[in-house]
């Protein structure tokens, strides 16, 4: 593999992770983790989908009218995660219960829709889709991050099984109810940015306005 | 009539669409920044979502549904696996429509909504809605009532969080944290207050 698609592939995983840096794709990411079995089933579903519809919309790229591209590129993505979703009600049928209209959501999903429009519409079929794996893997460690947090904390388990034992069954962790709600998902990405970013200075944000100084100290700076 | 209120309600406060459900995120971290295209953008979503989920129940119950095209005399078939791809182009469909009717008959609100309206097709809010009608088998009125209720709750979230956003840019927050961190715990601590919201019924 030359260097090139070796740095389409591993970039997006932690330097231009699309969840911390450009906010894309949380929309679907974050009603899926409260267990790590059916964030595991996201992620690889949506790995595939991003994988494969930049491949394809790379491979008709030169052929589209540039006026009706995005109508082309959802029916191609649409059709991928019907493919998608019958092989999950086909082979995991609980957990394509529990992910419920998510799998769906894939459709919408901003990153599908983002690197099919910046990456795939002007980069040859392989690498379009090495780097559609590339952006669904860093998707995949911010959702399975989440999901490893929320469900050792919120349920004591991970994959289902006991890591910490529980009161109820005679052990010693009280689980955190807040970890299995909507709020705690808002909360972790939250710090996750936060820690991700003061990492990495450059992704800091500019602010918008110039605070007062606070002492007079500072002030003479 | 007690069970449209209370689905409407339901739909608005305790499966809120941004809050609860996670949905439309991208669009609700990235336009929230000033009051005024909050509300403009969350008016769009309301209208396109009031249009779309009712209509989509259409296509459902009359086209896709399992046993649903017996009246052209196939009353075996199920095409029910179509949905997603006809759901989307339903969507694209009338955001299509609304954009070039409101560019004839109404300028001055399209002038407003217009750049959003691209926007909204791609919101998972739009299809979260139709996905859910149809995974909750509502009828029609019922799926009128939700569209309603859950375009409503959307743009209730995104006003609000403009609303907070406009001030909190004021606000000294620690260097990391600032923009898009300090939005994330923000959203978590609104969604917190809506779970207030949970053991509502009427």
């Amino acid at each position: 593999m030359s260097s090139a698609v070796k740095a389409v592939l591993t970039k997006p995983i932690i330097a231009e992770n699309p969840i911390t840096m450009q906010i894309l794709g949380i929309c679907s990411s974050l009603a899926v983790t409260t267990s790590l079995n059916v964030a595991v089933v996201m992620c690889v579903a949506l790995t595939v989908v991003t994988g494969f519809s930049n491949f394809f919309i790379s491979l008709v790229r030169n052929y589209m009218p540039s006026s009706i591209r995005i109508i082309i590129q959802m029916a191609i993505i649409s059709a991928l995660v019907i493919a998608v979703d019958q092989l999950l009600q086909a082979f995991a049928y609980e957990i394509s219960k529990q992910l419920s209209v998510f799998v769906g959501l894939i459709i919408t999903n901003c990153i599908v829709m983002g690197r099919a429009e910046a990456f795939a519409m002007k980069n040859p079929p392989v690498v379009s889709f090495m780097d559609g794996i590339g952006n669904g893997l860093g998707y995949s460690i911010i959702l399975l991050l989440l999901a490893t947090i929320r469900e050792l904390f919120g349920s004591g388990s991970l994959f289902g099984m006991e890591i910490l034992p529980l009161v109820a069954n005679g052990g010693w962790y009280q689980p955190n109810g807040l970890m299995l709600l909507a709020p705690s998902a808002f909360f972790i990405i939250g710090f996750v940015i936060w820690i991700v970013r003061t990492k990495r200075t450059e992704q800091m944000e500019k602010s918008e306005f110039r605070l007062a100084a606070h002492t007079i100290q500072e002030a003479a700076h | 009539m007690e069970h449209y209120l209370s689905l409407l309600v339901r739909a608005v406060f305790v499966e809120n669409m941004a809050l609860q459900m996670f949905l439309g995120m991208c669009t609700f971290i990235a336009v929230s920044k000033k009051i005024e295209t909050a509300v403009g953008l969350g008016i769009a979503v309301t209208a396109v979502q009031v249009i779309t989920v009712p209509l989509n129940n259409l296509v459902y119950q009359y086209l896709l549904k399992a046993g649903a095209l017996s009246w052209l005399g196939f009353p075996e078939l199920d095409l029910s696996f179509l949905g997603f791809i006809c759901y989307i182009g339903i969507i694209a469909a009338v955001v299509q429509v609304m954009e070039m009717f409101m560019d004839k008959y109404m300028p001055a609100l399209y002038n407003a909504l217009g750049v959003f309206l691209p926007l909204i097709a791609v919101n998972c809010a739009i299809m979260g809605g139709s996905l859910f009608m149809v995974e909750r088998s509502y009828n029609f009125p019922e799926s009128v009532v939700y569209g309603i209720g859950s375009g409503f709750g959307w743009a209730l979230a995104i006003a609000t969080m403009a609303g907070i956003r406009e001030k909190l840019k004021y606000s000294d927050v620690p260097l990391g944290l600032r923009g898009m961190g300090i939005t994330f715990i923000t959203t978590g601590l609104m969604s917190l207050g809506f779970m207030s919201f949970s053991g509502l019924s009427l």
